[in-house]
């Protein structure tokens, strides 16, 4: 790929990225967050987190769709980081809007609800992928154990969704999309290797 | 909590002028500015070419009202434009937006509620007898939502009582349950957004809906209720998390039993029978302390929960000797 396109591409995915911080801030300085700002915002960095995550974890099973779209791989570390910053200013959000800094307030959040529990989970865990995001933790560790350590994105994907599915109430059913992605996402890495051995076979044969 | 907030804010008394100046000026301005426009050209139905929103209003009617002692005071009222755009009525949609988009489809004329069950009169009644049954009242109540955010509503109606005594129930008549609308046909995807039985059902004990705050309501601002709200005619509940308050009701029934409820069908152990305003009893996904007041900055919105909703001192008679954890 052309250096002029990846940096177009580049620019457009950052923008896309910043996209959903600017529209609240926006909405934060002409006081037009809807009518529960504080919900807006939890949804909003929520959401966005995890078609991040989702988006990150596509990469690959695309890459290895069709070969032509192995440049992906340039923009996997870029969405990983924006999936842990929005998951940050969600975190913050209920920090702040749900337990107004209060930490007798917050551990009994994390302690009894199971959904927070999830949460919780789901982010502890993106904080070491987001700290050996360099290239230098990357050559420090070498490729195969940071490539097991980054397995976890799988560990936080699933406590997403489950934080999702406890987060509503019982019987809303709006968490179904993203779950079936992530469901497609699981499979297709099994699929797609043994499509890959099949077609190696065929080859040697 | 640390940003908890008395609740009672001292406003100036609520005029319709000031309302609707704060529905214009406050937020969404451009909107807003479009409305004030065709207003001011005197033609609403230009506004509702500008502003979606005005479409609301269009199809509501002006209401006689006077005055009740039982209207909640110190508060400032939120806003017409988000009482009719934050809306749980899953039937239209579970998103809090959706019912504003699609309840139009709602239709409410003619309609009529039947009454059933243990009572000397099981009549039916059509909305233009009920709105005539008794004078209709301006009260303002805090409307304070499961899902800890709240309101302040100004509804328009009188006192449920007042149908009941018409009915004459029963001396066999323990309980009350009201049953939304519910037409497949209507509702139709909106609806299968979760996996509810419909119709809506709902329920109080028979001294529970004898007390006078609690209201048959047909209206608020001024006028008929929009469709989103629970038009024609709902309950409102104000010492009570607001799913209690059972929206565009068809059916009143007079039962020997404890009817069943619809989220408490859904989830027992989140949503009680009686399901008073209590921050003393935790939702298990979160605390009840608190509320978020809807159509402030979100800096500002965190305040603390109040007993019954701060209507103890109508209500709480009604549970004495209760255990308010095991019957919450
Ligand atoms: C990777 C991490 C996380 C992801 C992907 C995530 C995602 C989400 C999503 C999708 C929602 C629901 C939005 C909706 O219903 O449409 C949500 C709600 C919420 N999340 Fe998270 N979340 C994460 C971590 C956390 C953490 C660490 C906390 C707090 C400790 C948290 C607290 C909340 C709260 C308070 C809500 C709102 C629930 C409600 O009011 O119904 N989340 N989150």
């Amino acid at each position: 790929m052309h250096r002029r396109t990846l940096l177009t591409l580049k620019t457009l995915t950052w923008l896309a990225c910043l996209t959903p911080l600017l529209w609240l801030l926006w909405g934060a300085f002409t006081n037009d967050l809807g009518p529960d700002p504080t919900h807006t915002i939890t949804f909003a960095t929520g959401r966005t987190t995890l078609r991040l995550i989702m988006l990150t974890l596509a990469i690959t099973p695309l890459r290895r769709l069709w070969p032509k779209l192995s440049w992906l791989i340039k923009f996997r570390r870029l969405l990983g980081l924006f999936a842990f910053f929005y998951a940050s200013l969600h975190m913050l959000t209920w920090v702040a809007l749900y337990n107004g800094f209060s930490p007798a307030s917050m551990a009994a959040d994390i302690v009894k609800r199971r959904f927070v529990t999830a949460g919780m989970t789901a982010y502890l865990l993106l904080v070491p992928l987001a700290a050996t995001s360099t290239n230098w933790a990357i050559r420090k560790m070498g490729g195969k154990r940071w490539n097991r350590l980054h397995k976890l994105i799988y560990v936080t994907a699933v406590c997403a969704i489950i934080h999702y599915w406890w987060g509503v109430k019982p019987g809303v059913l709006t968490p179904i999309g993203m779950t079936a992605i992530l469901t497609l996402l699981f499979l297709a890495r099994p699929a797609l290797a043994w499509k890959q051995k099949r077609k190696a076979r065929a080859v040697t044969v | 909590m640390l940003i908890g907030k008395p609740p009672d804010i001292p406003s100036s008394e609520f005029t319709p002028k000031r309302a609707y100046e704060a529905f214009i000026n406050r937020r969404r301005f451009l909107r807003g500015a479009a409305a004030t426009g065709a207003v001011a050209l005197g033609a609403d139905r230009i506004a509702s070419v500008f502003d979606p929103h005005a479409r609301v209003l269009a199809d509501t009617t002006k209401l006689q009202t006077v005055s009740s002692p039982l209207t909640t005071t110190g508060e400032q009222l939120t806003s017409l434009e988000d009482i009719t755009h934050y809306n749980n009525y899953y039937e239209f949609g579970v998103n809090k937006g959706d019912p504003a988009k699609n309840a139009h489809a709602l239709p409410t004329l003619p309609w009529s509620v039947k009454i059933e069950g243990k009572v000397a009169k099981p009549l039916t009644f059509d909305i233009d007898s009920l709105l005539k049954l008794r004078p209709l009242e301006d009260r303002v109540y805090r409307h304070r939502c499961v899902e800890a955010w709240s309101l302040v509503v100004p509804w328009i109606g009188y006192s449920l009582s007042e149908l009941i005594k018409e009915c004459q129930p029963l001396s066999s008549a323990k309980f009350v349950q009201f049953l939304s609308y519910y037409n497949r046909g209507v509702e139709g995807a909106w609806a299968y957004q979760t996996d509810i039985a419909w119709p809506y059902s709902e329920g109080l004990r028979m001294d529970e809906a004898m007390n006078p705050l609690a209201m048959l309501t047909f209206g608020l601002y001024g006028q008929t209720l929009p469709n989103q709200d629970g038009a024609p005619v709902r309950v409102v509940l104000p010492w009570k998390y607001g799913f209690k308050s059972a929206k565009s009701i068809v059916k009143i029934r007079f039962v020997e039993k404890m009817p069943h409820t619809t989220w408490n069908d859904e989830a027992p152990n989140e949503y009680g029978f009686y399901s008073n305003v209590n921050p003393n009893v935790d939702h298990p996904r979160w605390s009840q302390k608190t509320e978020r007041r809807i159509g402030l900055p979100f800096y500002e919105q965190r305040r603390t929960t109040l007993m019954f909703n701060g209507y103890g001192d109508q209500v709480a008679y009604l549970y004495k000797g209760m255990d308010l954890r095991k019957n919450f």
